[in-house]
């Protein structure tokens, strides 16, 4: 047999059938895309817990339209390409009815073609640089008019800060936050001689002239202001030397995006008290269904362990999804697309979240200070804010909206009034 | 079966013959090893396809065949530059990675360019080449925070120069890098922390978002070939097993004809005894630099053929990490025999997705549940420390095993062993 | 008198009957005292400050150290402290206990860093003559960080009467940095700016550039303002910045942009062309132009602007700086000032960026001299080392939640460390590296899977999760000359500890038997050997010491940076290239390649400080480089392993 003539067949057989629809096959299947060894292990396992701690939670309720929920765990390893081969598997092999996985940027472009190929449906529950917006996922994290704006506009409002320090590491999303950051703070009539951007490798061990260069910023005599968007272990060496370089929240002050209370258990956090966090949960938040979901996960998985942000997006979307399929009647990705739009649920640190027709949530933002058990006060908690795919602060994005029931599109330019793209961009 | 890594011809030279071609033992075509392999190649290729085709082999399987082939082609290459010419290079996954990259380029390039047409389409005007390539800048790099192209990619809309850049590239990296270290006599150990650095090097630099290749991101979304979007991926995943298995075929044969001819020869001797080798008459370096630049320009090859069917190729690929499991994947396999190599590649690589993918069963000792997700690294190690230790001809051991060959010769331990001989004997 | 206070009280909800002065006062401001900003809370503070009541500094020392809690029964406000589930209750008027509330049932103050700096402020007047010496410094900090010119007058009416030495010199200084920013009369401001010129302090520059802030006046200034300087377009200021600037103040070129053309260009289209050229033409954008100045000419579209438009408007509208301070004999004589204090920073600078890259340096000596040792001796290359380097780390931090005492589970952990690290090196040698001997290569590959294993393994024993090893006390903190020279005590220990080793090393190596063996193995092992030297104990020796020091220098990195199962990794690139540089097997070439590798990595870094990324990937090109043209680094040795 002949290549060509094998290829022949491939176009003529090669389409898979279609799944039915309106149909449900028990059970239900719901595949956990998050990296169990490697690099990611360590923030990544915590939310495989979260997801079989929900779907046995919601099992011991009686299960989803009749049928028991079985979670599919596989491991990506943290190793990029493998979230698309591992996204193709859940969907294709196992034929899961939902994904909720991925945590960095990098893993979610790589699984995002395969999601959009074969139709599936994933739930993203990490803060992230936004610029995207896939018909195939709802991002329950953060974007970054959810996170870093609110904290930029704290820095300014509250604490009067003239010069900031942007310190990130080098991937895609401090570099985007900090684009949309700087765009934004000049139209607060910063001076871009104000703005000092500093990236680091991950794992990045030797702060001592970095902490100097912050330092000598306040030479001028106003007040400085860190962002931080440093990643993973780096972020104990940094704040190592900021303590050794005896700098307080109060002289210069320091707020992260990527610190929650499961970095902290890294390091000693005496000499941190006082700088700050922005996120969309504590695991402080005062409210009575926080203190279940703390309960519980301590039941769980230890008395040690803490909860952190991440997970409270992942309690949400698996809820919301929950409802949707029930509102729905089936697991079927398109049916449980449009019930998924305008559904609410209530947050664990109060208010309501609703998802909206570009597939993000409504969040408050809080801002948190660190205090000396590694756990933050939370000092400032906003109403709900709209998360918003493109951000208004680059011009290039500033013109796109998203809105899949209303345009069909998630990447439409309002000048032009055409879609970009019906795929997403990766 | 012929062992390629002892066939006559490698002793002859010893006996001075310099003049003239080493004559080939037979017509390439007619040897056990090459005959077998090409074979079995087909055979898997037929069946995979045939199977796909029944709908009993899923897409994700093919996809991991086909990707597997590429990393057989790139251990071969690694086979060619250390199990017989001595060089150990820790920087060949490197020009896998390039090779990925000029591919990638084309691949984003070439569809982003499709979707902002449609979408200029729109306009009543129509687009000017300015346009288009605003467009596609912000296409591209809008996901980095940029919307400038960068230099590296003026020729990324051409096929043929990004095609010609998967091979050339890691070819001129290497000519360039293997004259200034062979010219300036850097070998053995200090070679391969060169090669390792150079490789950090480069993945460092590509992590950077200023140099233009979407830094950590990479290049993504490449399993989508332009234009074709009405063919589904079962079909695309075909096409490239195909690819890829002519290219491992291709290169087999290509590699089987070079160790067996003089050439083959004396690079088995500058293994053995580069100084040797040198007194001879031969330049040493130009061999060696021939080698090292072929066989990058193979592995640049296997990755333009593999990350389209990973579909995303990212500095982390390149980590250095990464070229030192190939010369894991060749050890394992065997050196000095080109289907050692291609059998560590295939037989550690599946291996590892099967253990990593949570297919091997966990095993509960009572006191302790092994999990192999956990353990799996654990386990490689130390079996290559094993294989190194006790096996090292690796699983092609096997093969002499199976077929009563004994060698009469002394035990070959090695492409070190003759030059630190020759150390001891130095005054 | 008593019968209208009675009056008064019936008068009064009855909650409020209860109240005292300060509740009353607090009362008033509620809503701000529960959701304070920063923006509106400085007249409440003023008006409770201005109060007068005796305990007031009291409340506002509570209410910035979060120890007030509003009741959301009655909106009362008390000192509460948190125990368990309930608050204890304190009254505010006078400390006395107020019984207890749920903890759901009232909400704590929470005043932000910013509200907590202006009440600190207001504390201040307060503060200044406390007899507390510690709440003097507090009052001075909060002066320092948020000077405001009422407190001049307290500040100086504090000083003759201060009596402790060290807060008089601080108070003085603070004066005269209050004085330049705020005073009226210039000749105490020059004073003050005489007195500033002396230092590099950050306290004496920020008063100094206060002096020194402009701002951007477009067009000929008048007669009265203090300019500083006309910016010159192309070398003080950019041709788009400077257009930038005169867009903000509403002065443009009207040209057109390419979006305004394009619009143009459609609003004009008729049956298929615009002026005359068909639409499908105009696919380029030199068509596009040529199409749109047709419509221009013909009146429909405003003209584009000439090629000289830009020129003319920036001659035009010339851009100054004006200092905001009007005096320019303050502002010359600052500016002189500043100048001198910048030229001493910029030494200073140099010296803190040599301090860093000694550090560096030494960090890198220790992580590679193990290595070198190894390598000379038994010429292969462990790529476990880094390992070696994990195991002493995570070593320390055993120790540490053994013996909580941090400075004594330090005085254990170093020497076990080594002793671990030792023991880890000898077994590896025994096991794997003496059956791989003349093997360089496959030693290299065995080596790397024994790193790979050990990784894995300490990640499954002790998770991916960065663990805590927290130096003691008396090594935090940091060394300071001065505000722009200092290094941490952590990073002087290191160097400390890397000058032990390097003399410790020199000392075996010429002083002892061992040392003598080591040496003539490097040269000749097969000479040593037909001398009587065992090569394999030697060998094992080298590889105890070397790997030992590996681990001593694990627990020195975990001191100020993270540990975890793959820090080793992260140095190990670094130290091959540390000992290639210096020179295989040589104490002194090591010490040299660290010098330089950390000196070239902080020289690039500074040249580059936006991307210490790119600082790391051009020192490993500029090794590679190196070596090239000196194969066998800086020190070469003779003898054995070169080619």
């Amino acid at each position: 047999m002949n290549r060509t003539s094998l290829i022949a067949i491939a176009l003529t057989l090669g389409a898979s059938p279609a799944l039915a629809d309106g149909h449900v096959t028990c059970p239900v299947k719901v595949g956990v895309l998050h990296s169990l060894s490697g690099t990611m292990a360590i923030s990544e396992t915590t939310l495989k817990d979260t997801v079989e701690m929900l779907v046995d939670q919601q099992n011991e309720k009686g299960g989803l339209l009749g049928c028991e929920i079985e979670a599919v765990v596989v491991d990506p390893a943290s190793d990029w390409p493998l979230f698309a081969e591992k996204a193709r598997e859940l969907i294709s092999d196992e034929g899961v009815d939902v994904i909720f996985g991925s945590w960095t940027s990098v893993s979610r472009k790589s699984a995002l073609p395969v999601l959009e190929e074969l139709n599936g449906l994933m739930f993203y529950p990490v803060q992230y640089e936004g610029e995207e917006s896939s018909k195939n996922v709802f991002y329950t994290g953060a974007a970054p008019n959810q996170q870093a704006i609110p904290a930029v506009d704290y820095f300014l409002e509250e604490l009067g800060v003239e010069r900031f320090a942007l310190l990130g590491t080098d991937y895609v999303y401090p570099r985007t936050t900090n684009q949309i950051l700087e765009a934004y703070l000049k139209d607060k009539g910063i001076a871009e001689e104000d703005i000092f951007v500093n990236y680091t490798p991950f794992g990045h061990s030797d702060w001592a002239t970095i902490v100097g260069d912050v330092v000598e910023m306040s030479e001028d005599g106003r007040q400085v202001g860190v962002i931080s968007t440093i990643n993973g272990d780096a972020n104990i060496g940094f704040y190592k030397e900021l303590a050794a370089a005896e700098v307080s929240a109060d002289d210069i002050p320091v707020v992260a995006f990527s610190v929650g209370e499961e970095e902290l258990s890294g390091l000693d956090t005496t000499d941190l008290v006082g700088h700050l966090a922005a996120w969309n949960y504590f695991q402080s938040a005062d409210t009575e269904a926080n203190e279940e979901f703390v309960a519980t996960w301590k039941a769980r998985m230890g008395e040690d362990r803490v909860t952190n942000d991440p997970m409270e997006a992942h309690y949400i979307g698996f809820n919301m999804w929950v409802n949707a399929v029930t509102e729905a009647g089936t697991t079927d990705v398109d049916a449980v697309r449009e019930a998924m739009y305008g559904q609410e649920f209530p947050n664990l640190t109060g208010g309501t979240a609703v998802m909206l027709p570009n597939h993000h949530l409504t969040k408050p933002v809080l801002i948190g200070e660190i205090t000396e058990d590694g756990q933050f006060d939370i000092i400032s908690q906003t109403e709900e804010v709209p998360g918003d795919a493109w951000t208004d602060h680059l011009p290039e994005s500033a013109k796109l909206v998203s809105d899949w029931p209303g345009l069909g599109c998630g990447m439409y330019n309002t000048e032009t009034e055409t879609c970009v793209q019906i795929q997403s961009n990766y | 079966m012929t062992d390629v890594s002892v066939s006559p011809s490698s002793g002859r030279k010893y006996s001075g013959e310099r003049e003239g071609l080493a004559p080939r033992s037979r017509p390439l075509i007619q040897r056990p090893d090459v005959l077998i392999f090409l074979a079995i190649l087909a055979l898997v290729t037929i069946c995979a396809t045939v199977l796909a085709q029944m709908g009993y082999v899923s897409t994700s399987t093919v996809k991991l065949l086909g990707k597997t082939l590429c990393l057989c082609l790139a251990a071969l290459a690694m086979d060619l530059v250390w199990g017989y010419t001595g060089i150990l290079s820790l920087g060949h996954f490197a020009f896998f990675g390039i090779g990925g990259y000029a591919i990638g380029m084309w691949l984003m390039w070439d569809r982003t360019e499709l979707i902002v047409l449609e979408t200029l389409a729109q306009n009543p005007l129509p687009p000017t080449p300015l346009e288009i390539e605003e467009a596609i800048g912000a296409q591209i790099f809008g996901v980095v925070g940029s919307t400038e192209i960068p230099w590296l990619w003026a020729f990324a809309g051409s096929l043929p120069v990004q095609l010609a850049a998967a091979v050339l590239v890691p070819g001129l990296i290497a000519l360039v890098f293997g004259w200034l270290a062979f010219r300036s006599r850097v070998a053995g150990v200090y070679l391969s922390i060169l090669t390792q650095a150079g490789t950090l090097a480069l993945s460092l630099w590509l992590f950077q978002n200023d140099s233009g290749l979407r830094g950590n991101n990479g290049l993504s979304g490449l399993q989508n070939l332009p234009g074709l979007d009405d063919v589904p991926q079962s079909t695309i995943s075909l096409w490239f097993l195909w690819a890829s298995a002519l290219a491992l075929g291709g290169a087999y044969l290509l590699a089987s004809w070079t160790v067996s001819g003089r050439f083959g020869s004396v690079l088995r001797g500058i293994r053995d005894d580069e100084a040797r080798v040198r007194f001879l008459g031969y330049e040493v370096e130009h061999y060696k630099l021939a080698i090292f630049t072929g066989t990058a320009m193979a592995t640049g090859i296997a990755g333009a053929l593999y990350y389209p069917q990973a579909g995303i190729v990212n500095p982390a690929e390149i980590a250095p990490i990464a070229s030192i499991y190939l010369a894991v994947w060749v050890a394992i396999g065997g050196r000095g025999r080109l289907y050692g190599a291609v059998i560590g590649a295939a037989f550690v690589s599946l291996l590892s997705s099967w253990f990593t993918g949570g297919g091997a069963p966990d095993i509960d000792l009572g006191f302790y549940e092994i999990k192999w997700t956990d353990w799996w690294l654990v386990l490689l190690g130390l079996t290559f420390v094993l294989v190194t230790l006790f096996a090292p001809k690796g699983l092609g051991g096997l093969v002499d095993l199976w077929t009563h060959r004994r060698s009469t010769r002394v035990d070959d331990l090695g492409p070190d062993q003759g030059s630190l001989r020759a150390e001891e004997d130095r005054p | 008198m008593r019968f209208l206070l009675f009056i008064a009280l019936l008068l009064l909800p009855l909650p409020a009957a209860a109240q005292g002065a300060i509740q009353t006062l607090l009362q008033t401001h509620a809503e701000d005292l529960a959701n304070p900003s920063r923006r509106t809370i400085q007249p409440v503070i003023d008006d409770l400050a201005a109060s007068g009541l005796p305990q007031m500094p009291d409340f506002l020392e509570a209410w910035a150290d979060r120890r007030v809690v509003q009741r959301d029964a009655d909106g009362l406000f008390f000192y509460g402290e948190r125990d368990g589930d309930v608050y204890v209750l304190r009254s505010v008027e006078d400390g006395s206990e107020a019984g207890e509330v749920g903890r759901r049932e009232a909400s704590e103050l929470r005043p932000n860093a910013g509200v907590r700096r202006l009440i600190a402020t207001a504390l201040v007047q307060f503060q200044l003559n406390d007899p507390d010496p510690e709440r003097r410094r507090a009052a001075l900090d909060a002066l320092s960080r948020n000077a405001t010119p009422e407190l001049l007058d307290p500040l100086r009416a504090s000083i003759p009467t201060e009596q402790n030495a060290q807060i008089r010199a601080r108070k003085e200084a603070l004066e005269r940095l209050i004085t330049l920013r705020y005073g009226e009369d210039q000749a105490a401001r020059l004073a003050a700016i005489e007195y500033l010129s002396g230092g590099v302090s950050l306290e004496a520059r920020a008063a100094l550039n206060n002096v020194l802030t402009t701002e951007i006046v477009i067009g000929a200034p008048g007669a009265e303002t203090n300019v500083a300087r006309q910016l010159r377009i192309g070398t003080d200021i950019a041709e788009d910045q400077a257009l930038a600037l005169l867009a903000e103040e509403g002065v443009e070129v009207a040209d057109v942009s390419r979006a305004d053309r394009d619009a143009v260009l459609i609003a004009n289209i008729e049956d298929g062309a615009v002026s005359g050229l068909p639409v499908a033409s105009l696919a380029s954008e030199t068509r596009r132009w040529e199409a749109y100045d047709v419509l221009a000419r013909s009146g429909v579209a405003p003209q584009r602007a000439g090629p000289d438009a830009v020129s003319e408007l920036l001659a035009a509208n010339p851009i100054y700086e004006v200092y905001d301070e009007p005096d320019p004999a303050i502002t010359a004589a600052a500016a002189t000032a500043l100048d001198e204090v910048n030229a001493r920073v910029a030494r200073a600078q140099a010296a803190d960026l040599g301090l860093d890259a000694l550090s560096l340096a030494s960090i890198y000596f220790l992580a590679a001299i193990g290595l070198a040792i190894t390598f000379g001796v038994m010429g292969v290359i462990n790529m476990a080392h880094g390992e070696f380097i994990m195991i002493g780390a995570y070593t320390g931090y055993v120790v540490q939640q053994i013996v909580p005492d941090y400075t004594v589970s330090l005085i254990i952990a170093l020497p076990l460390a080594f002793v671990v690290a030792a023991a880890a090196g000898v077994a590896l040698e025994r096991l794997v590296i003496r059956h791989l001997l003349h093997r360089p290569l496959e030693t290299l590959l065995a080596t790397f899977g024994i790193s790979v294993a050990l990784q894995q393994i300490f990640k499954n024993i002790f998770g991916t999760q960065a663990v805590p090893l927290t130096s003691p006390d008396w090594l935090a903190g940091a060394w300071t000359l001065n505000d722009v020279i200092g290094i941490s005590y952590i990073r002087i220990a290191i160097f400390v500890l890397a000058l032990m080793f390097l003399g410790l090393l020199v000392y075996i190596l010429r002083r002892t038997r061992l040392g003598l063996e080591v040496r003539a193995v490097t040269q000749n092992p097969g000479m040593a050997a037909s001398l009587g030297i065992d090569p394999d104990r030697v060998g094992m020796a080298t590889f105890a010491l070397g790997s030992g020091i590996a681990g001593v220098a694990g627990v020195a990195i975990g001191l100020f940076a993270q540990v975890t199962s793959e820090m080793g990794s992260g140095y190990i690139v670094q130290s091959f290239m540390t000992v290639v540089v210096g020179g295989v097997g040589s104490v002194l070439g090591t010490l040299i390649g660290a010098g330089m590798i950390g000196g070239l990595q902080k020289g690039i870094e500074w040249l580059n400080p936006s991307n210490t990324l790119a600082a790391q990937t051009y020192m490993i090109l500029f090794i590679i480089l190196f070596i090239q043209f000196r194969p066998r680094g800086i020190i070469a040795q003779k003898g054995r392993f070169v080619q």
